[in-house]
């Protein structure tokens, strides 16, 4: 039977991190990375632009082969894991094949989470999370008239988008209230929603599908609000849900996710997890939570992988922070923290200033005078130094006036502060 | 892992005239608008701050880039941008700490510095001084391949510099060397070795104060003789060097000897527990110089010994610090090659942490304050060229940001200040007429 000392499994930013922060401390130990596609590591992220055309499919690889040999790790496609062995410190792939591991990282990632809509199994639609899934949603968007998007996140906000500046009518139909529910509030949603309106994207919310059918070479979508839809292109984006499936009655212990600690350590000796498929801790306290986005994924890899590699440099995990970048008809936006929704209104400040003609909003919500969350669309922010601002909880009271006036050279020259 | 030039803030000598952005910006957009520029000098209360990448070595920009479209040069360090892969969703702005990677309105994608291939533009347009290209890393990733040639662990005191004096400096002139170390710290050290061993990779001797350059003279000779061509090579101290063997210091310069000889000045004998030497300064508390109700430290002026070398017209003579290791590392290339044809003579001003007293930790600080403030000044000399000053000798710090560093001038009267300043000043006006003053092939 084959063995490693790293076992990967998976092979996205997470998987990456991990093997790359692994190598800073053991040059030596043998490492494996498998992944259940066919080709060079990517990124779910760039999905969107290889389905509009801005990414070409074979230029999007996050690393080369060159790299993981660099890192002495053997990069194994077409690996899909179907049952992890603890007991064994094994795991079995569906090639039948079992791969022995010393210690073994899940980073498995997620896959779309699929509305419960009558007749959906019996009609064409997209997901977006492979590149197959992308490359079959390009090939239909050149057919394609007249497409309805479910889910008004950001996979489906982008995909709207590249959809309609490919010429394609496009509806956009989200349940909750308002667009992007998980990054801004109603205010800032409604800023985005007009410039989609203004693009001739229409965007139903408070509205979900409840019965589909095929009709011709599409489908068409009967919503609560009683109106129906035609869609020859159909794309669901309601949400991802972590790719657990193959841990069922192992005894790594899951609830949405894979349980970790602050190490990304999970129940059971010699695992971690990290990434989308983990549910951690959050930096605001509470249940452990799944926050699957990209730099929270490098940041969980990037302990995950000190904390197999036995690296004393290792410091717990702050805890996840939701954040995320969205650019929209050239228009920018940054989302960092939480608001006065998630925060509770306890001793909140909430300072908010929008100017939608103009399309600028801010909202910035301090507690205690400490940064929670900063919010913005048309402003220039660097996310990054907002999230450490947060982490850091930095004490914003000598400086409050300034940072509220202009959050970004207020924050830039904090951070210049702390390096220099 | 190598080593990368990189380019330094010094939020203290910045005026904020914007200069530098004004730079980028002609450079990277062809306009005058410093919004496009890629380094962003922050005001902050009457100081001012930067905003500017770093090219991390571990850069999360890149890391959190979905598109493969940053990655770092593994030669230049640089962590560089691909407009061709770039698919504008700024995640790499939320890996970034320092603001270093931001949406560029002016450009209509994230943009950052590229440390303009190596000769950036905002540093040669800051009148300042406050950016600064540093690339000493080139002798990281030089001096890093070369053997080695002394054991682990010479046993120096906490936060001296001899040790990264004497390993540099023995990894450059390299295996063919004998090499002498006189009485002094550099001995007590390790390097002769103890029980019977050496505690370095060539051949070395101990000799005695007095005759150390005589000793290495003849062993100079005699390798010619047998047909081999070594590196003679002195790490001696300054007591050694200005006191007690100076008779044989001279004669070896004088009759143009074949010798590398390096003077490691840390002002005395210092192993010994810190003794004054001729080359201690004035006013300065030693063992044998005490500070009480009569004397107030040393009595007399330093001895300026490397002036007196260059009036032996040696081959080659020097002064430098471990403040400014690139100077020295030029230094000692020349010094090296000039071993071969005549008498080199190296001298090395070092900071004493525990004969000095000063803390551990401020050994380089020290090392820069002390040439910054010209109480030691950096020049290098040759009989065709003549002397020729290493670093500009106009605008010195003040000399009290020197001497508050360390505990043996604390009891300084402002007269004592005041007779050292003016030591500075006829050394250094002595250096400027030097530096007009023409070589031999003139």
């Amino acid at each position: 039977m084959e063995s490693t000392r790293y076992l990967i499994v998976g092979g996205s930013h997470a998987a990456l991190e991990a093997l790359a922060a692994i190598r800073m401390y053991d040059e030596e130990g043998s490492a494996a990375v498998l992944t259940r596609d066919t080709g060079l590591p990517y990124s779910p992220t760039v999905l969107p632009y290889v389905v509009s055309g801005r990414s070409q499919p074979e230029r999007v690889s996050l690393r080369g082969e060159d790299w993981f040999a660099r890192n002495r790790a053997s990069y194994v496609t077409g690996a899909r894991v179907t049952c992890v062995h603890p007991d064994r410190n094994t795991v079995l792939l569906s090639s039948g094949m079992e791969m022995g591991y010393e210690r073994l990282l899940l980073a498995t990632g997620a896959t779309p989470a699929l509305p419960r809509i009558p007749g959906l199994a019996e009609v064409r639609y997209h997901v977006l999370r492979s590149m197959d899934d992308a490359l079959g949603m390009r090939a239909a968007a050149a057919r394609a008239r007249r497409a309805v998007v479910l889910g008004a996140g950001l996979v489906g906000m982008h995909a709207a988008e590249n959809l309609s500046a490919a010429g394609i009518a496009v509806t956009v139909v989200e349940m909750q209230s308002r667009v992007l529910p998980g990054y801004f509030d109603a205010e800032a949603g409604a800023l985005i929603e007009s410039v989609f309106s203004e693009r001739g994207v229409e965007i139903m919310t408070g509205c979900q599908a409840i019965g589909v059918a095929q009709r011709g070479e599409g489908c068409l979508l009967e919503l609560s609000s009683g109106t129906t839809l035609p869609a020859d292109l159909l794309l669901i984006a309601t949400g991802v849900t972590p790719a657990i499936e193959y841990l069922r009655g192992s005894a790594v212990q899951v609830d949405r996710g894979v349980l970790v600690d602050e190490a990304m350590r999970t129940n059971v000796p010699n695992i971690w997890a990290a990434g989308d498929v983990a549910q951690a801790r959050s930096f605001f306290g509470g249940a452990r939570v799944v926050n699957g986005i990209l730099p929270e994924a490098v940041e969980q890899g990037r302990i995950a992988g000190m904390a197999m590699a036995g690296d004393p440099a290792l410091a717990e995990y702050p805890g996840g922070v939701p954040l995320n970048t969205y650019s929209f008809f050239g228009h920018h936006a940054v989302s960092v923290g939480i608001d006065e929704a998630a925060a509770g209104s306890q001793g909140l400040e909430v300072m908010r200033r929008c100017d939608a003609a103009a399309r600028r909003y801010l909202k910035i919500v301090l507690r205690d005078n400490r940064l929670l969350g900063i919010f913005s669309i048309g402003e220039p922010l660097d996310g990054g130094i907002m999230w450490q601002l947060v982490l850091r909880r930095t004490d914003l009271s000598a400086v409050k006036d300034r940072f509220l006036a202009q959050p970004q050279a207020t924050g830039r020259a904090l951070m210049s502060k702390t390096w220099r | 892992v190598s080593g990368f030039n990189t380019i330094a803030f010094r939020g203290e000598k910045c005026d904020g005239c914007g200069e530098c952005m004004a730079a980028c910006a002609r450079a990277k957009t062809g306009s005058d608008d410093v919004a496009g520029a890629r380094l962003q000098v922050l005001a902050d209360n009457g100081a001012f701050e930067l905003a500017l990448c770093r090219q991390c070595a571990d850069p999360r920009c890149v890391a959190n880039c979905p598109a493969g479209a940053l990655a770092k040069d593994e030669t230049s360090g640089v962590v560089a941008w691909d407009g061709a892969k770039c698919v504008g969703c700024l995640l790499c702005t939320v890996g970034c700490a320092y603001g270093g990677i931001a949406y560029s309105a002016a450009a209509g994608h994230v943009a950052k510095c590229d440390a303009c291939d190596g000769a950036p533009q905002c540093v040669a347009a800051c009148r300042r001084g406050a950016l600064e290209y540093l690339t000493a890393a080139r002798i990281y990733n030089e001096v890093g391949e070369l053997e080695d040639l002394f054991v682990p662990g010479l046993g120096g005191c906490q936060g001296c510099n001899t040790e990264l004096i004497i390993r540099h400096a023995l990894r450059r002139v390299g295996p063919d060397t004998v090499l002498a170390t006189p009485p002094g710290c550099i001995p007590g050290m390790g390097t002769v070795g103890y029980n019977g061993k050496t505690g370095t990779k060539v051949p070395v001797i101990h000799p005695l104060l007095t005759n150390t350059a005589a000793m290495l003279a003849g062993m100079r000779r005699q390798y010619k003789r047998l047909g081999r061509d070594v590196t003679a090579m002195a790490l001696a101290g300054d007591g050694g060097a200005a006191d007690v063997g100076f008779q044989s210091l001279s004669g070896a310069a004088e009759r143009g000897e074949e010798i590398l000889f390096v003077v490691v000045d840390n002002e005395g004998y210092m192993n010994t527990g810190a003794q004054r030497s001729s080359c201690t300064t004035y006013g300065a508390w030693t063992s044998t110089t005490p500070v009480g109700s009569v004397q107030r430290g040393k009595k007399q002026d330093a001895k300026n010994l490397p002036v007196i070398m260059m009036n032996h017209r040696c081959a080659y003579v020097a002064t430098a610090s471990t403040g400014f290791m690139e100077d020295l590392y030029d230094k000692l290339d020349r010094a090296i090659a000039a071993a071969k044809h005549g008498f080199a003579y190296l001298h090395i001003y070092s900071p004493c942490t525990s004969g000095w007293r000063y803390p551990s930790h401020q050994t380089l600080e020290v090392s820069r304050k002390m040439v910054q403030t010209n109480f030691v000044q950096l020049w290098e000399y040759d009989p065709e060229r003549g002397l020729r000053l290493s670093r500009s000798l106009d605008d010195p710090l003040p000399v009290r940001e020197y001497l508050r560093l360390a505990g043996r001038f604390r009891h300084l009267s402002d007269e004592q200040v005041t007779h050292i300043e003016h030591r500075i000043a006829e050394q250094v006006s002595y250096l400027r007429q030097c530096a007009a003053s023409p070589g031999t092939r003139h």
